[in-house]
């Protein structure tokens, strides 16, 4: 195997072992609630209890887990689209330069 | 780590914007200039970008049993460095505080000043110091570098937060309680990010070596031993 293939490998597998390994282990949730809830939402709350109140709302919130759901999928979808179309591009340039350099 | 829209009092939204602004603008500013000097770099920059866009979308659980997003920042300010990168991040900032009501406008300085500039300024530091010994492979350095913005990012949204709420009127306490929200949530993120970044920062050695090149960021040298990975 090539040594570029066994380390995106490794590296997939490493990510793959982190995610599953945090979820088969973590005990989940704080206090009851339910679990793997936003790091950002913690900290708000830690601050709800020091009786702070937020002076500003957001001027658009989605309006359900679902839309919110919509949104994230196409922040990505953009961001995987333009890395897809980029490297398509850039492989296939290397391949085209290497196949010249091949014939001469 | 974003800081949801209105938890900061208005001095502070003020005081961060205001701080932020002058890299960004200075960002947009390098940004037009390394474009118009050479457009070829405008295809990685795209991907520099995009990877803040899909990384920072991506909800990750971790030890702490909460979900946490890593900022995928570590390319670009590996790349480019801390000013285009801010431009970068703040786009993607202000894509989360309209449509998803993932921090705020009114945080968005805040925002800006730990995802988009703390975070990568120190990363792009320790990247150019470990390439200028000369001993770190640029998998290693890039590896580093993401995970470096990664939790710099979220200690600088903790202090941020502790500055203006202390606990029993200890900044340092309230830093520690912050800290444990968000930087711990983030080493295993940190890893993944790290992990992804090294991985695509030697895939585009392959494919694409001579825009790196030509940003300084790798000699030839060490082109050809990556490339010779391929083989």
């Amino acid at each position: 195997m090539k040594k570029s293939h066994l380390e995106i490998l490794v590296g997939l597998l490493v990510i793959v072992l982190l995610v599953v390994g945090t979820l088969a282990f973590v005990p989940s949730g704080s206090e009851g609630e339910e679990g793997w809830g936003g790091a950002d939402g913690g900290a708000a709350e830690m601050i709800d209890q020091t009786g702070y109140i937020p002076w500003f709302d957001s001027i658009w919130t989605p309006p359900s887990g679902e839309i919110e759901t919509l949104f994230f999928c196409v922040q990505s979808a953009i961001g995987a689209l333009l890395i897809g179309y980029i490297f398509g591009y850039w492989n296939a340039s290397a391949k085209a330069r290497r196949g010249k350099q091949g014939e001469e | 780590m974003h800081i949801m829209e209105g938890y900061l009092p208005i001095g502070w939204c003020i005081f961060w914007a205001v701080i932020s602004a002058p890299f960004v603008i200075y960002g947009i500013w390098k940004m037009t200039k390394m474009i118009q000097e050479d457009r070829r770099i405008l295809p990685l920059m795209a991907v520099s970008g995009a990877f803040v866009f899909v990384l920072s979308a991506l909800k990750i659980p971790s030890v702490t049993g909460s979900c946490s997003h890593p900022t995928g920042t570590g390319l670009s300010a590996a790349f480019f460095g801390p000013f285009v990168t801010s431009v970068l991040g703040t786009i993607v900032l202000l894509f989360q505080a309209l449509l998803l009501a993932h921090g705020g406008l009114t945080t968005l300085g805040a925002n800006v000043f730990s995802m988009a500039i703390a975070g990568p300024f120190v990363a792009w530091l320790v990247f150019v110091g470990l390439r200028k010994t000369g001993k770190v492979g640029l998998g290693l350095a890039v590896f580093i570098t993401a995970a470096v913005a990664n939790l710099v990012t979220y200690t600088v949204t903790s202090l941020q937060l502790a500055l203006v709420f202390p606990v029993e009127g200890s900044i340092l306490t309230a830093f520690i309680a912050f800290a444990g929200i968000f930087a711990v949530t983030q080493i295993p993120l940190a890893i993944i990010e790290g992990i992804i970044c090294a991985l695509v920062a030697k895939y585009i050695v392959r494919v694409k070596p001579e825009i790196l090149k030509k940003l300084g960021i790798i000699q030839d040298e060490e082109i050809a031993k990556i490339q010779g990975e391929a083989v």
